[in-house]
């Protein structure tokens, strides 16, 4: 099933039970953080490294990798 | 002039570096390293703002000054690659909730009285202070003058800074003194003795058990605090702030739990978040109920941070005298033997004007203030031991 | 009364040990952190993921089924353990990451410590560019988004997982350029050939062996032995990766270097055991760094149980034995129990397997192919450089001088090679706050705000 979510602003669709980073990685999108001036997504893929850091719907500190993307979420990059 | 230092924390690297720039030879020994403990568990507060009308304040008038002056002089002497002692003036808010508006307002007068710069701020000019403050906050004191260090960089430094004027530094654990009748003579260790004209116990929260290991008496307890840090984040704290009943925490004597917020940003973006008051000895353990209810506390203070994430948290335990004054000066009963200790949580704050009055009672040089209401022979301390 | 035994994670060696505390009669919680049981190795979304990545699922589906006995909290984040005075564990329960969760203690009688490993990827010059991932990162997208880390993906580190590492990529729709593996194939043969009949009983570990190898002859994969990726390039995103020789002690041989085109690089050097649970439960940790456990997988601390990969690495059958002992044992079995027998058998069995995998170890030389510009620790962006200026400074004075490790992972990541830049022990692996709890959550504990269930 399709579910859609809203990516800084622009709408993403996705599949039911893909986790936010499966979302943002299948639509092309491989970073949505910057660390001391560089990009960065996912790299552990599980939870530990916290590369993959976004909010969502307002809330700070998510790892996209372990967060399963409901249809509606509002994605935006950290504001660091 | 030989000297021995027991304990590399902030007041050992101090109490070596005035010893050394005086002419002495100093050996500082420690059984784990510099800044291994206490020293680089707290915040590296250098404060004005939490100290009522009396001697401790003294001594931090004047510590504060000289920790401007030696912060300048231990960041222009380092060597490359040694990262600076992160001295800031930061400048300290205190606030209180409506219940205690009026205690704070007092307590600031009787500061002013004695030089301490305590400016009353405007509800608006609080906000621009700290914007990020709850909205239940009636009112707040700015005392521009409160400063901080990075604790642990700024003891290496001083005690680098003591090794550049010969002090030499060991790894290694103090089990007894070496007598000459009843003159201390040196300090033995596992390797063998370290003759010495003079031994100063800077030992912290050990130091009432270096004490007595020695044959003396000292009575230091530990008293445990706990620390959270946040994950980085954009600044939203731009001063120390505390809650006003900090001051009322500092002085009490309960060993039980006892929490007041105090709230600061640091460089790397992490917010620290303290602080508890608890006299458990040395255990780690059980320490759900200060976090939790530093955590309750603070979020009442900045309700940002409800949301932010917690990184982690430590412990660690302050040096604690009955009568709430550090012990510094000669033992009293064996020659040659002297105490700097008993900062409770001020140490790194007070730690240069210790140094200098540690070099005045050992070698005579002159003393930044009075050292009486210091000296470890004073009744009130004694009294209670 | 029966005994409760709380779990800690619910891949191959936690589901294996809540079976067989079920099977004793215990009172059994498992608490894992993902939205459903599985772990890694059985990483998976019924809807997405491709059946021919999981192995062995028919075991999966009987332990899952076995569950139904015990009380399961998936979504749970287990952010403290206390072991002074009771057993006690603390988790938050929500999606991963939201904000006031419900908190959960419980409280056991005995506990088994099942939190598994995640990869160790050893830093390479490029690898915070974009497309670079861990195997572990490239196998779970696959498996659970049905996603890869790119269009053409070199796949290199060390060990057999690289090989269901390249196959997930290709039946998630990608294409892997080359697998390159750093121990030399005569160290493999000698490493994985001597004493063959010690490995008689993992026929199922041939043949999956097999089914990789086909795999990659298929789709004509290259697999270089004795080479590693010692240079990431590219300007925004990974374009390509320099592949060069190493020697024994993993140290680059120059004039060996040949560049591969790909988009994406997933590293995998082994696996580090998620140590955080056993640490402040004050289990008695290896020598080399696992949780030391005895025959009955019992650690240190009375009452206190561990199995799987956080013991050492031996793979998911390992695990499943292992999880078991600990499950059977924990819940008042002996070790003599005829039951037990062939699960003891089984056990010997796989760590006779996990003895080879040490072929793979990583070996010192890979230091020298750090540029002094590589970012070591990624989270705070600290160089190799950086951290060599404190190699002689104190644990703790090195990571305040260069926040080496202080980051929001906490060395996770760069812990070990840190450790391997400084030739010091460093003691990141001491972490009070196991997992991710918000200030808010902690201070709901305080106010009794937060939900909170307290199960006995």
């Amino acid at each position: 099933m399709s579910i859609r979510i809203a990516v800084d602003g622009a709408e993403v669709a996705g599949r039911e039970g893909q986790t936010i980073a499966g979302v943002l990685i299948a639509a092309g999108r491989r970073t949505w953080r910057t660390a001391d001036g560089a990009e960065r997504g996912v790299f552990c893929g599980i939870g530990v490294c916290q590369d993959c850091i976004l909010t969502v719907n307002g809330v700070e500190g998510v790892r996209a990798c372990q967060r399963a993307a409901r249809d509606g979420d509002v994605v935006e990059r950290e504001s660091r | 002039m030989r000297v021995v230092v027991i304990g590399a924390g902030a007041i050992g690297a101090s109490c070596a570096l005035a010893l050394a720039e005086a002419g002495a030879e100093v050996v500082v020994v420690d059984r784990s390293g510099v800044a291994a403990e206490t020293s680089s568990r707290c915040e590296g507060n250098i404060l004005v703002s939490d100290k009522a009308p009396g001697a401790e304040a003294e001594l931090a008038i004047v510590a504060r000054r000289a920790w401007r002056d030696l912060a300048a002089v231990l960041d222009d002497d380092r060597a490359p690659g040694q990262p600076a002692t992160e001295f800031e003036e930061k400048g300290g808010v205190v606030v209180a909730f409506p219940a205690g508006a009026d205690a704070l307002e007092a307590f600031a007068a009787s500061q002013r009285a004695i030089g301490i710069r305590a400016d009353a701020v405007s509800t608006e000019e609080l906000r621009r202070l700290e914007p990020h403050l709850s909205p239940e906050v009636a009112c707040g004191i700015h005392y521009p003058e409160d400063a901080q260090v990075q604790p642990s960089l700024a003891t290496q430094a001083m005690l680098a800074r003591a090794r550049r004027f010969g002090a030499e530094l060991r790894i290694t654990e103090v089990t007894a003194s070496v007598r000459a009748g009843d003159r201390i003579a040196g300090v033995l260790t596992p390797e063998g003795p370290i003759a010495a004209d003079a031994v100063v116990n800077c030992a912290g929260p050990w130091a009432g058990e270096v004490a007595t290991l020695l044959g003396a008496r000292l009575d230091i307890r530990p008293r445990r605090g706990a620390i959270l840090v946040t994950t980085p984040m954009p600044q939203r704290v731009f001063h120390k702030v505390y809650d006003a009943d900090y001051v009322g925490a500092v002085g009490s004597s309960d060993a039980a739990l006892q929490t007041s917020t105090v709230v600061e940003s640091t460089p790397a973006g992490t917010v620290l978040i303290g602080s508890s008051r608890e006299r458990v000895g040395f255990s780690t353990a059980g320490t759900l109920a200060p976090i939790a209810e530093i955590a309750a506390k603070a979020t009442r203070l900045f309700p940002f941070l409800a949301e932010t994430m917690l990184l982690r948290s430590y412990v660690g335990f302050r040096p604690y005298t009955p009568d709430h004054l550090p012990a510094i000066g000669a033992d009293g009963r064996i020659a040659g033997l002297f105490h700097a200790a008993g900062h409770e949580g001020a140490g790194i704050g007070l730690a240069p004007t210790t140094g200098q009055l540690i070099a005045h009672a050992v070698l005579g040089t002159p003393a930044p203030l009075d050292p009486a209401p210091f000296l470890p022979t004073r009744a009130s301390l004694e009294e209670a031991a | 009364m029966s005994r409760r035994v709380v779990i800690l994670g619910a891949g191959p060696a936690g589901l294996a040990a809540a079976q067989a505390a079920l099977a004793r009669g215990a009172e059994v919680t498992v608490l894992d952190e993902g939205e459903r049981a599985g772990g890694q190795f059985w990483r998976h979304h019924d809807g997405l993921t491709d059946p021919r990545m999981q192995h062995q699922w028919p075991r999966f589906e009987r332990l899952r089924g076995a569950l139904e006995g015990a009380r399961v909290h998936e979504s749970a984040s287990v952010w403290r353990v206390a072991a002074d005075g009771g057993l006690r564990v603390h988790a938050l329960i929500g999606p991963a990451d939201s904000a006031g969760r419900a908190a959960l203690t419980v409280d056991a009688d005995a506990l088994v410590i099942a939190t598994g490993a995640h990869d160790r990827a050893l830093p390479v010059p490029g690898w915070t560019l974009p497309g670079v991932v861990t195997a572990g990162a490239a196998q779970a997208l696959a498996k659970r988004d049905g996603v890869t880390p790119g269009r053409r993906t070199v796949v290199a580190g060390a060990g057999p997982f690289l090989l269901p590492v390249a196959a997930s990529i290709g039946l998630a729709g990608g294409t892997v350029a080359e697998v390159v593996e750093a121990v030399g194939s005569a160290a493999i043969m000698r490493g994985w050939g001597r004493a063959p009949w010690q490995l008689a009983g993992s026929a199922g570990k041939a043949g999956e062996l097999a089914e990789y190898v086909g795999d990659l002859l298929r789709h004509r994969t290259p697999y270089r032995f004795g080479s590693a990726v010692t240079r990431i390039h590219g300007q925004h995103a990974v374009e390509a990766v320099t592949v060069q020789r190493i020697d024994a002690d993993w140290r680059p041989i120059p004039g060996t270097e040949r560049t591969v085109d790909c988009d994406s690089v997933a590293l995998g050097h082994g696996f580090t055991p998620r140590l955080e649970a056993a640490i402040p439960a004050g289990c008695a940790i290896s020598p080399v760094r696992f949780v030391a456990v005895d025959d009955r997988q019992a650690t240190t601390v009375p009452g206190v149980f561990a199995a799987g990969e956080v013991t050492g690495i031996a793979g998911a059958d390992a695990a499943l034995a292992e999880g078991a002992v600990a499950g059977f044992v924990a819940a008042g079995g002996e070790l003599g129990d005829t039951r037990l027998r062939r699960i003891l058998h089984a056990r010997r069995r796989m760590h006779a397997f996990a003895e080879r995998l040490a072929t793979h170890a990583i070996r010192p030389g890979w230091t020298a192919w750090l540029d002094d510009d590589t970012i070591v620790c990624r989270c705070e962006s600290v160089t190799r450089a950086r951290i060599a200026e404190y190699a002689d400074a104190s644990s703790r004075g090195m990571r305040l001088a260069t926040r080496a490790g202080l980051g929001a992972c906490q060395g996770r990541t760069c812990g070990r090679s840190v450790e391997a830049l400084v030739a010091a022990s460093v003691d990141y692996d001491h972490r009070p706050v196991l997992s991710s709890i918000r200030i808010g959550e902690l201070a709901g504990l305080h106010d009794h705000r937060t939900p909170h269930q307290e199960q006995e």
